[in-house]
């Protein structure tokens, strides 16, 4: 029970530790916006006031739906690691091994240098309706690929293996992509392939926010379940699981919440593979507490990257991709040389 | 009561298990023997649905297998294997907790906690019901497998039988675990709806305590019955390609190579 009590404690700690992140990347930015500002911003939209002033804009149109942005997908990713670890058994799997991000980057790729060459423009929809469309791409030729032929079952070593090499197609492809285009294009394409929450606006906050929310409840569903697979598949199955039922639902939620995301912020790697894996050290790695939990702390570790991206280099700003590799590549090389952790 | 009416299981063109039928009843001490590649574990496997018999079929009391959902097989059937790793580290308490998640969705009920805490004491692992499996000894481990196992069909059936399925559970443990194990196997099977059936290793294991010994030989039932009938010289020589010594003394029987 003192354990139930103490991992409450934390939670409420990292609660704070999240309001805290988000007040001060409210504040804080290529401009400062003064708490009386962010006040009398909220103060003048709910009244509907027609005079709103310059710093009142910028923190409605632009700072606090990035703010937000930031806090959905971090937890998307964190969740979407955790789904991927516990069906891979591996706590250093992250969401992309699947090949999600790297059809996400293609499909906008394409998106950025076809688009502009044969004047194809639908909207605000059409990059992140691209960037889904091939992380949908991708996912389903992995999964597809990965199924053995004779059995029809898909192991975890060979889904794993086929990630890695559909990464690569589609990353190349992506490069392609940057070869051939012209530099605007060209730079356009890099910047979202590290990364960026620039791009924040209440649209794809609204929309990532409905995503987040019904596929982290529907992974909660999955708690138990994907508990008896880190006793193995067969184990699982003699507690009832239906094993190739469940890996579709975890696929499916896990391209789902990646691509959503990722279609709206670029590719940022290494959230969903150590918010999941410092939830775990700090909380236990029951799933029905520790999906919660993870995306608690990918909201967490995503805001500070975020805020860090944006203070370093004040006015301008460093692709959040960055930030989150220089922390996440140490750390990773750091758990995958530690001796508790086992392929 | 576990029925299995000619069944036969081939891969590619080579026959694992070839034309067994074998009845195991409840209130006896079902144990199933032969040498390596003998097929005891594919046998297992077939009992317990996780593969699907090539021809012939499996009965829980009068029903066949394949009309059991998972998840209703999972609340009346569980079965242990040889050894058991676990992925993330959890503890003893959560891990015995999984036994339950057949009975429900959600949190665990009165009833659940119960039936985990006694199997847990069954077991002797209640003190280590906060400690984390991956640093428990080989045999602690065992011992919460067999308690998360037991827990799950912890409480009878409101008709019909429990079912407990081991897959040579007490390969890697000690003399001392193993007759402990074997004891308390005994011990469950006082109650009138447990049937027992496990693959043992070890002959004389199944000599001092197996009710119903099945030995099996290249996939096919070389004998099956009391041990008198079954661990005959002649038997074992067949199967084990080793002349045994059989000695009895005091109603009880030792095996030496």
């Amino acid at each position: 029970m003192s354990d139930t009590k103490r991992a409450n404690a934390v939670r409420v700690i990292l609660l704070l530790i999240l309001a805290a992140t988000a007040l001060l990347s409210m504040r804080y930015g290529a401009i400062n916006i003064s708490p009386e500002d962010i006040f009398s911003s909220f103060k003048g939209y709910a009244a509907g006031s027609k005079n709103i002033g310059l710093n009142q804009r910028i923190f409605m149109d632009i700072r606090l739906p990035r703010v937000i942005l930031c806090i959905l997908t971090g937890a998307s990713l964190a969740v979407g690691g955790s789904l991927l670890q516990a069906l891979f058994r591996n706590p250093i799997v992250e969401p992309g091994l699947i090949g999600t991000s790297s059809g996400a980057a293609f499909g906008a790729a394409l998106y950025f240098v076809l688009g502009a060459t044969f004047k194809i423009e639908a909207g605000e929809w059409t990059l992140p309706v691209a960037a889904c469309g091939g992380a949908m791409l991708s996912s389903s030729l992995v999964f597809l690929l990965a199924r053995s032929g004779r059995t029809g079952k898909s192991s975890v070593v060979t889904l794993l293996l086929t990630g890695i090499a559909i990464n690569a197609l589609f990353m190349s492809g992506v490069g392609f992509l940057s070869y051939i285009a012209r530099d605007p294009q060209a730079r356009s394409v890099t910047f979202w392939g590290l990364g960026t929450l620039s791009g924040a606006n209440w649209h794809s906050v609204i929309i990532l926010g409905i995503t987040a929310l019904v596929c982290i409840t529907l992974s909660l569903r999955l708690a138990n379940a994907l508990n008896t697979l880190a006793l193995g598949e067969e184990e699982a199955q003699y507690l009832g699981v239906n094993i190739r039922k469940l890996k579709f639902q975890v696929l499916i939620l896990n391209i789902v919440l990646v691509a959503v995301s990722t279609a709206f912020t670029g590719v940022i790697s290494f959230v969903g593979l150590i918010a999941p894996h410092f939830a775990r050290i700090m909380l236990g790695s029951d799933n029905r507490t520790l999906l919660p939990d993870s995306a608690l702390l990918g909201a967490i570790m995503l805001s500070i990257a975020d805020l860090t991206a944006r203070m370093l280099l004040r006015p301008a700003e460093l692709p959040i991709g960055i930030v989150t590799a220089i922390v996440g590549v140490p750390v990773f090389i750091i758990l995958l040389r530690g001796k508790n952790y086992f392929f | 009561m576990l029925t299995l009416t000619n069944i036969s299981y081939k891969v590619g063109n080579k026959t694992l298990l070839d034309n067994i039928s074998v009845v195991f009843a409840p209130g006896k001490l079902n144990l199933i023997i032969g040498p390596n590649g003998a097929g005891k574990s594919t046998l297992v496997k077939v009992m317990s649905k996780q593969l699907p018999p090539w021809s012939g079929h499996v009965q829980l009391d009068d029903r066949g297998i394949s009309d059991y959902s998972l998840p209703e097989l999972a609340r009346i059937r569980a079965v242990l294997s040889q050894h058991t790793d676990i992925a993330f580290p959890l503890n003893v308490q959560q891990v015995v907790m999984m036994g339950r998640y057949p009975h429900f969705t959600g949190r665990p009920s009165q009833k659940d906690k119960t039936a985990c805490r006694e199997a847990m004491r069954f077991f002797d692992v209640e003190g280590m019901a906060g400690r984390t499996y991956q640093t428990l000894s080989g045999g602690e481990k065992q011992r919460v497998q067999f308690a998360r196992v037991l827990s799950q069909i912890w409480y009878p059936p409101d008709e019909g039988h429990r079912y407990l399925i081991l897959d040579e559970p007490l390969a890697f443990l000690d003399v001392h675990y193993q007759f402990d194990f074997m004891q308390k196997l005994l011990e469950l099977l006082r109650q009138q709806d447990m049937v027992i059936a496990g693959v043992v290793h070890d002959l004389n294991l199944a000599a001092k305590f197996g009710h119903h010994i099945v030995l099996l030989n290249q996939g096919k039932l070389l004998a099956s019955g009391s041990r008198e009938e079954v661990l005959t010289a002649r038997n074992i020589e067949t199967a084990y390609q080793v002349v045994p010594e059989i000695h009895r003394q005091n109603g009880g029987m030792h095996i030496l190579f």
